[in-house]
């Protein structure tokens, strides 16, 4: 067992309650410490799946998830809360919250059920939506922000959860070029700054240039699994999407093209 | 009246401590419990049109208080315990009828489940008021139907304050953690919440003080759903403001409602009443303002 796996996936089978057959078996995998680590693979390959196990929201049939180097089961929710922060793709809000608000609420694994956020909780929110660039709309409310935006927000409250391990769920999926850029920027600052990253992408192009390491997945189970030199190449990615695929230089950055 | 004349004249001095004061104190809760809880519905549920009436709780809170009457025992006690346990039972109907829908969206299904459940109770009522005694029974029925405060005293009001205040504590106390309760469930975990736990704890916290004032005001309908609307017009989201704002907008309106049924009529127009004419009046006047009350 390696001492530097921060998170690892330990012979998982997971399976829905409404499905028959499991989106997991034997699954293995082990994400190490300050490495920002892609899962890339088509739709339904069971990325979000993996995420949520890794949070512990959803709890594997067989199998154990470790955090390090202990089960994950023996946390309390509120330590989880404090360790990892999850960017989900999407979320549903439907009440008319400002953004600072919002950001906030990233507090909750600090403060004990009954506490209202404090002074400081609020500078760590306010730095947290000048960091995404999001100050100055901070009054606004949540609803009347463009998905991008919404994205963005998202990324500033798990900015003021300060996790040490970050997962996110297609962080990119809304956001338009100059809005990518920042958020590649900022993710590669917090894995400076020692935060470990995993996300999900179904974009190759965002995982080459963001990740040090690469996972492939498809249908529940993973192809390839190393760093991004020994993994980004045509072979595995034509295999992952099962359509050839060119991976070509342009200048220094490997981009995936499909023919 | 002033004051001295309220220290001269007995009538008067009992009229206001004894009848009026312990009917306005009552007010007061009844609308902070009933704004409270369609405040704490609306933010768990992630629906800003739900009221504890649209999820089975008030109609269960009236079956309860009748089924007492008729088959345990018209003491306070019995009737509001009656109350509250099937208000706590509409509660989870709806809830477990939402989970087991097989169209629309989370929002619809619940919606539609609570209907479901609310006509499950009325008509529960409609037998119970069939077969009740019409010389004793039914006319104590009857008046949970109309929603009023007339026959409050300072018993029932002190009887019904420690549900009511322990009810509202907790969910008071909690208000901020009510915004995490309000995002999905996995977010909620992923802050550190139990949402399961901490939603089923307001839920019935809330519930308990809205079966307490249900159980001697009736059904009064409409403050649950348009309070929090006010609320949030003024305050933003942040139930941290929303809750103490729903709170004293909520007695300040009820308080209103019974004193214009007094005033209005040479008798009293019952408080269910009006409450359900202003707040209907108010809730078309907020949608027609606001661009969308649901967003998709």
């Amino acid at each position: 067992m390696n001492p530097s796996g921060l998170l690892q996936f330990d012979q998982i089978t997971f399976s829905y309650p409404t499905a028959n057959y499991p989106v997991m078996k034997e699954f293995n995998l082990e994400i190490y410490s300050g490495t920002i680590t892609a899962i890339l693979g088509p739709n339904g390959a069971g990325k979000t799946t993996l995420l949520h196990l890794a949070l512990g929201w959803l709890k594997p049939q067989y199998g154990n998830v470790r955090l390090a180097q202990e089960n994950l089961s023996s946390y309390s929710r509120r330590k989880i809360g404090r360790w990892m922060g999850l960017v989900p793709q999407s979320e549903q809000v439907a009440f008319e919250f400002s953004l600072l608000e919002f950001v906030l609420l990233g507090r909750a694994p600090y403060l004990p059920p009954l506490a209202m956020p404090g002074k400081e909780d609020l500078e760590i929110a306010e730095e947290a939506l000048h960091l995404v660039g999001m100050y100055a709309m901070r009054h606004q409310s949540i609803l009347s922000i463009s998905g991008g935006e919404r994205q963005l927000v998202l990324m500033a409250r798990v900015l003021a959860q300060q996790p040490r391990l970050l997962l996110l769920d297609e962080p990119t999926s809304h956001l338009d070029l100059s809005n990518k850029g920042r958020l590649v920027r900022l993710l590669r600052d917090l894995a400076g700054k020692g935060v470990t990253i995993l996300f999900t992408t179904h974009e190759p192009d965002i995982a080459s240039a963001l990740a040090t390491h690469l996972v492939l997945m498809r249908r529940g189970e993973i192809l390839k699994t190393g760093t991004m030199n020994d993994v980004f190449t045509p072979q595995n990615l034509s295999q992952l999407y099962q359509l050839p695929v060119e991976v070509v230089d342009i200048v220094g950055k490997k981009v995936a093209i499909w023919i | 009246m002033s004051l001295s004349r309220l220290s001269e004249d007995a009538l008067a001095r009992s009229l206001v401590l004894n009848l009026r004061l312990p009917r306005l104190l009552t007010a007061a809760l009844l609308g902070m419990s009933l704004s409270v809880a369609g405040a704490v519905f609306q933010m768990i549920f992630g629906n800003p049109l739900v009221e504890p009436g649209f999820l089975g709780v008030s109609q269960g809170a009236s079956f309860g208080a009748a089924f007492s009457i008729i088959f345990l025992s018209n003491t306070a006690w019995m009737v509001q315990t009656s109350a509250a346990v099937f208000a706590l039972l509409g509660l989870g109907l709806s809830y477990l009828l939402a989970r087991r829908v097989r169209m629309g969206g989370w929002v619809l299904r619940l919606v539609l489940a609570g209907i479901a459940v609310s006509a499950l109770f009325s008509s529960g009522l409609g037998v119970l008021k069939y077969i009740a005694d019409p010389l004793s029974q039914l006319p104590e029925i009857t008046f949970w139907m109309l929603g009023g405060l007339w026959s409050i005293t300072w018993k029932k009001f002190f009887f019904i304050l420690p549900a009511v205040t322990i009810g509202l504590l907790i969910v008071y106390r909690m208000r901020w953690r009510i915004n995490i309760l309000s995002l999905s469930d996995e977010t909620a975990f992923s802050l550190g919440a139990a949402p399961g736990r901490e939603r089923t704890l307001v839920l019935v916290a809330s519930v308990i003080a809205v079966s307490a004032v249900i159980s001697v005001a009736g059904m009064v309908g409409w403050v649950g759903l348009i309070i929090p609307h006010i609320a949030r017009r003024i305050f933003g989201a942040d139930a941290r403001y929303v809750l103490p704002a729903s709170m004293l907008i909520g007695a300040t309106f009820s308080i209103f409602c019974d004193d214009l049924g007094r005033l209005l009529y040479s008798g009293e127009i019952p408080l269910g009443i009006l409450t359900s004419l202003l707040g209907a009046a108010i809730f078309m006047i907020l949608m027609m303002r606001q661009t969308s009350l649901v967003q998709k």
